[in-house]
């Protein structure tokens, strides 16, 4: 540890690591000074002139973000001179600011705002006329209104830095200053909004929020974003029970203030047009509106049906349902209908990883880990793509920790432009180029390996083998889809294993087989839509559980509409096995959520699957599900866990495992429903990841 | 303007070859002691070049006034990176045209001051940084390189010594931010023209992210006579921290507006009224910007000062760039300021708040009430807008803006009275005279 500096901020002594900026320093000990252009994580500016301080000893005032603290620095914050400058640079940013507050986006949570009522004046001196630009869509995603903007070019370092993509800059010069695209008078990016939510006032205003309410009269709901695996905190702006915002703008979260276009834009889904909000029932050959009671007592009847007569019954599950489903799920399958038939569409070989490092501490990332590794080694993954927080994180190791990142792929990702190196492979052949590295990873202090689908089955023992070989600590993120991919694994929706990678005695049938085999009575789809790209169905009754009528769901004999992750409570466990809390955010009429269709028919077929509040059957998970054994209340209070590669441990040997390959604009089927995900234009994909 | 004869008090040390025939060509450089600084600063170890300079008392002909020397001496010689020499040739502030001739009647003493540097910080690439408008004179310089080359002043091995080293030509767009050194080197590095956060200063972290020396163009041209005849002999023509000669663009209401090089610690109305010939028209004196439109204006009772750093500092203003501006009394001074004002507003880069916005509001409250449609409260808000400015703002060229308009309200309050309450502006268009 280097000898700490110690310094004097307005009369408090403070002491911090060499190299701290006196602004951090400053708000050590709860002097809050005023900024607009510096961002924690950012490069400095010193644009925007609100932070100026009086240190003693330099004849001019400083600005606290750009300066670092010296010992025996002696620091003042709210001097008359301070204050005075502060007045006045509110006073220039107000000059040419249209105070169009009544009507703007960001009225209420803007942090002009706030400045200029805590440091502002409150008698205007401006009389010029006001320099006006028309406001300009950059795309159906962002907007830009150069007279609110005040110019802390936050956005432009955004893009550039946390994102690596670099799709805004300034044109003109002086007060004729604007943000512009770089391209043009569009943008290509990825979408993502991080200028939007970054920016402090309301120059960047979203497509999907813009002039929709104002901040104070939704309700904020903090919850985890429904569609891939990285598991992004996001915070929903819920009007009138419904969902017209995510942003993550507070920071929280494992995502820092990251979110990809589907974080932010994409949570519309669960009011589409072409929501399910009545069970359907098929009558002469069409599926009709019926009531739940209805629904619920022909499927009971053709359950009962297939128990009495010992015929197989077949279930999928889902890659978005809670742990407390799946788990519950399964149990009701292999306790409840005596059935060995469990599957889910599969994209990552988690149980393959999870023998390999059966019963090891401290052999799985965590999303932090990504963030301050030495070295992170990526294998067969566009990560810009389909993992965008992993992405994000080894992209900010790199520019804070000058992280070493090594990349082998098929195609150019990226990770690419700042790795120590690239290797360009052949799909499937991304181990071999793994093993090629040994001599350079070797010689670093530790390592994170970041494989996708194409390292699968043996070659995951193979690739944990050369990690052990390396003599240094590894740890591993399997790659997969979806929100809960990981949990679905974890809790056991799978033919040869169940919860925790325990071997079941009797192997039941795949995904592929229950669809293909033909003698099926029974089919139960949750969540899942298997049938998308194939023709025909299986003969036996078919069942689905879903928000959409997706392929599948459309030649059903049932169709139950259920609750999408927007609109229950529960945990789901991220790529990097980290266990997240839900919260509901909005109710949709007609609708339950999984859990509660499981326990209703449970009820009537009279089985006893144990308690079904999803505490209770989190608590259950807790108790018996290898790997999960994590603090309860902690996870209902909303602290993520990671949960451990368990004892005993075993891969998989049945079923195909293949990832959707995504894009940013892409979600399997629920990806459809998103309104703002169809709108964007995809950019070129050379310039889009090169 | 290049007069056909020196005045008669001028030192001609830098502009010595500037009435020579073809005084541009390699020829004739080499038959007036070109490039024999640079083959003796071969035979020298690189830190007594860096001693003599410092010895020369030379200080920054850019405006800032740094010692040549020491700002030499912070380069780290050690690092392993590549250093760079860049000439700052953005000769942009109003008033000031003396490198523009430099460049043009002498190119190689350019490029030899530049070598010199070279073989001083052990760098091994120079590039001249040069404003669009003097699209001409890279052609000039371009031909001086060339030249150099093929005399083997540049190159690989340079005169057997071991030494590489390269010139460039750099055209800037048409910035007068990027004259600020750090926004020069952003433009020299393809980027937007904004200035850079420091420290890291050029020396330490400049061109490419590596060791720079970056000087004015008239700085290098004096470094050749100051390693041939000695710093002391340079520092000996000045006065006391202020050495040798400096050229002076005069222009503005004199009878012979042009560049004179006269030593350091000349008196201004010497200058005035000898070597630029006088008040045009015989009209009195009213107000002299002593270097370039970014310094404070002086009124005629305080022009009678030795022109170094240090005197007009005292003064209240700035020996800056050296471009003396005179106007005399049928100047209006609101109008003046109003024009400068206008300038700055134009040439803001825009990056931080209180140039962007401050200059911006100052053009048009000048503008406004030069029209006739001030009001009183104006004038003290004027003033309160530079001094919000001052100091303050990220680079200088907010300080360049503020600090001349509050001279000209302080000094010349009662001609911004003078045009209240929608009098129409009591003096006539004048034409100013470059």
């Amino acid at each position: 540890m280097p000898d700490l500096i110690r310094l004097t901020i307005d009369g408090r002594d403070v002491e911090v690591e060499p190299g701290t900026l006196v602004i951090e320093a400053a708000r050590r000990v709860g002097v809050k000074i005023p900024s607009f252009c510096y961002y924690e994580g950012l490069s400095l500016a010193g644009a925007c002139r609100m932070c100026l301080v009086e240190v003693e000893k330099m004849p001019k005032l400083q600005t606290a973000c750009t300066l670092v603290a010296t010992p025996g620095m002696v620091v003042r914050t709210e001097t008359p001179q301070v204050i005075e400058a502060r007045r006045a640079m509110v006073e220039f940013l107000l000059t040419n600011h249209p105070l169009d507050c009544p009507v703007c986006d960001k009225g209420g949570e803007c942090e002009l705002q706030d400045m200029a009522f805590r440091y502002g004046a409150a008698e205007s001196r401006y009389v010029e006329t006001k320099y006006h630009v028309p406001e300009a869509r950059w795309s159906p995603v962002v907007y830009y209104d150069r007279p609110r903007c005040i110019l802390c070019y936050r956005c432009v370092r955004v893009c550039a830095e946390g994102m690596g993509v670099g799709a805004l800059g300034v044109i003109n010069r002086g007060g004729r200053s604007e943000i512009a695209p770089n391209y043009g008078d569009h943008l290509e990016c990825d979408e993502c909004g991080a200028c939007i939510d970054i920016c402090p006032v309301g120059a960047l205003t979203s497509g999907m929020y813009r002039y929709h309410t104002r901040p104070w009269e939704m309700n904020h709901v903090g919850t985890v974003c429904a569609f891939c695996s990285n598991g992004c905190k996001t915070t929903l702006g819920v009007y009138h029970n419904e969902i017209i915002r995510g942003n993550n703008r507070d920071r929280s979260g494992r995502n820092g203030e990251f979110l990809c276009i589907k974080g932010r834009y994409a949570a519309d889904f669960p009011h589409h047009p072409d929501r399910l909000r009545t069970p359907l029932v098929r009558r002469d050959g069409e599926l009709r509106a019926a009531s739940w009671a209805e629904a619920l007592a022909l499927v009971e009847s053709r359950l009962r049906d297939a128990l009495t007569r010992g015929a197989p019954i077949g279930i999928i599950g889902s890659n978005h349902t809670t742990n407390e489903e799946n788990y519950y799920l399964q149990k009701l399958a292999r306790q409840g209908l005596k059935t060995p038939h469990l599957d889910h569409q599969r994209t990552g070989d988690v149980a393959a990883l999870m023998a390999a490092l059966a019963g090891r501490q401290g052999a799985l990332a965590t999303m932090n880990d990504l963030y301050e590794a030495g070295a992170i080694l990526v294998a067969g993954a566009d990560l810009a793509q389909q993992h965008p927080l992993l992405s994000w994180q080894i992209r900010a190791n790199w520019r804070h920790h000058q992280a070493r990142v090594y990349v082998v792929t098929e195609g150019p990702v990226r990770e690419d432009r700042y790795a120590a190196r690239s290797l360009r492979v052949e799909r499937g052949r991304e181990l071999e180029g793994v093993l090629a590295l040994g001599e350079e990873l070797r010689k670093e202090a530790e390592l994170v390996i970041v494989f996708g689908d194409s390292i699968q089955g043996e070659a995951v023992a193979r690739l944990v083998a050369f990690g052990d070989s390396l003599g240094i600590p590894v740890k591993y993120v399997c790659l997969v889809d979806y929100a809960n991919s990981r949990g679905a694994s974890d809790m056991g929706l799978l033919p040869d294993l169940g919860p925790g990678y325990q071997p079941v005695e009797t192997p039941g049938m795949t995904l592929r087989e229950m669809l293909e085999c033909g003698d099926l009575a029974v089919l139960w789809v949750v969540g899942a839509n298997p049938l998308a790209g194939r023709s025909g169905r299986p003969p036996g009754f078919l069942l689905v559980q879903d928000l959409f009528l997706t392929e599948t769901a459309r030649v059903a004999d049932v169709v139950l509409p259920a609750a999408s992750a927007y609109e229950k409570e529960g945990t789901v466990t991220s790529v990097c096995g980290e266990v997240q809390r839900l919260r509901r955010a909005v109710s949709v009429e007609g609708t339950k959520t999984d859990l509660e269709i499981f326990g209703l028919l449970a009820r009537r077929l009279g089985l006893d699957a144990g308690p079904r509040s999803w505490e209770a059957v989190l608590r259950e998970i807790a108790a018996t599900v290898p790997g999960y054994d994590l603090p309860v209340e902690a996870l209902i209070a909303g602290a993520p866990l990671q949960v451990r590669p368990p004892a005993g441990a075993a891969m998989s040997r049945r079923g195909a495992i293949r990832s959707a390959r995504d894009t940013l604009f892409t979600s399997g089927t629920l990806g459809r429903y998103a309104r703002m995900l169809g709108q964007v234009r995809e950019a070129p994909g050379a310039l889009y990841r090169g | 303007m290049l007069h056909p004869e020196p005045h008669p008090a001028e030192v001609l040390v830098l502009t010595r070859r500037f009435r020579l025939p073809n005084s541009a060509s390699i020829e004739t450089y080499l038959a007036t002691q070109g490039y024999e600084a640079f083959r003796k600063a071969l035979t020298m170890a690189p830190e007594d070049i860096i001693e003599e300079v410092k010895k020369s008392n030379l200080r920054g002909r850019g405006g800032a006034g740094f010692p040549t020397g020491l700002k030499w001496s912070f380069v780290p010689r050690q690092s392993p990176k590549p250093k760079y020499i860049v000439a700052n040739a953005d000769e942009g502030e109003p008033g000031t045209c003396k490198d523009r001739l430099l460049m043009q009647y002498d190119p190689h003493a350019l490029l030899e001051g530049m070598l010199i540097a070279a073989r001083a910080v052990g760098a091994s690439a120079g590039y001249i940084y040069i404003r669009g408008e003097y699209r001409y004179l890279i052609e000039i310089l371009d031909r001086a390189i060339e030249e150099a080359r093929q005399h083997g002043f540049l190159g690989r091995n340079i005169l057997g010594s071991g030494m590489d080293f390269e010139i460039y030509t750099h055209s800037g767009a048409g910035s007068y931010e990027c004259g600020e050194e750090t926004a020069l080197l952003e433009s020299l590095e393809g980027k937007r023209g904004v200035p850079r956060l420091r420290p890291p200063f050029p020396a330490t972290s400049g061109a490419f992210g590596c060791p720079t020396v970056l000087n004015n163009v008239e700085t290098f041209c004096a470094v050749p006579p100051i390693i041939l005849h000695g710093g002391l002999a340079f520092a000996n023509l000045g006065t006391p921290k202020n050495g040798g000669t400096r050229l002076f663009a005069i222009s503005g209401h004199v009878n012979r507006p042009g560049v004179y090089e006269l030593p350091m610690g000349f008196n201004l109305l010497r200058m005035i009224h000898e070597v630029a010939g006088g008040i045009r028209g015989g009209r009195k004196l009213k107000a002299v910007i002593p270097g370039g439109s970014s310094c404070p204006v002086l009124r005629a009772e305080e022009c009678d000062l030795p022109m170094d750093f240090d005197s007009v500092a005292r003064a209240g203003s700035m020996l800056g760039s050296g471009g003396v501006i005179v106007m005399d009394e049928t100047t209006c001074m609101v109008r003046a300021a109003a024009r400068i004002l206008r300038f700055y507003a134009h040439e803001s880069c825009g990056f931080c708040t209180p140039c962007r916005e401050g200059t911006r509001w100052l053009s048009q409250i000048l503008s406004r009430f030069h029209r006739g449609e001030g009001r009183r409260e104006d004038i003290d808000l004027i003033a309160e807008i530079a001094r919000n400015m001052l100091g303050r703002t990220f680079c200088p060229l907010g300080d360049a803006a503020a600090m001349p308009a509050l001279s000209y309200v302080q000094k010349f309050r009662e001609e911004f009275e003078a045009h209240l309450e929608g009098k129409p502006c009591p003096y006539e268009e004048v034409t100013v005279h470059a």
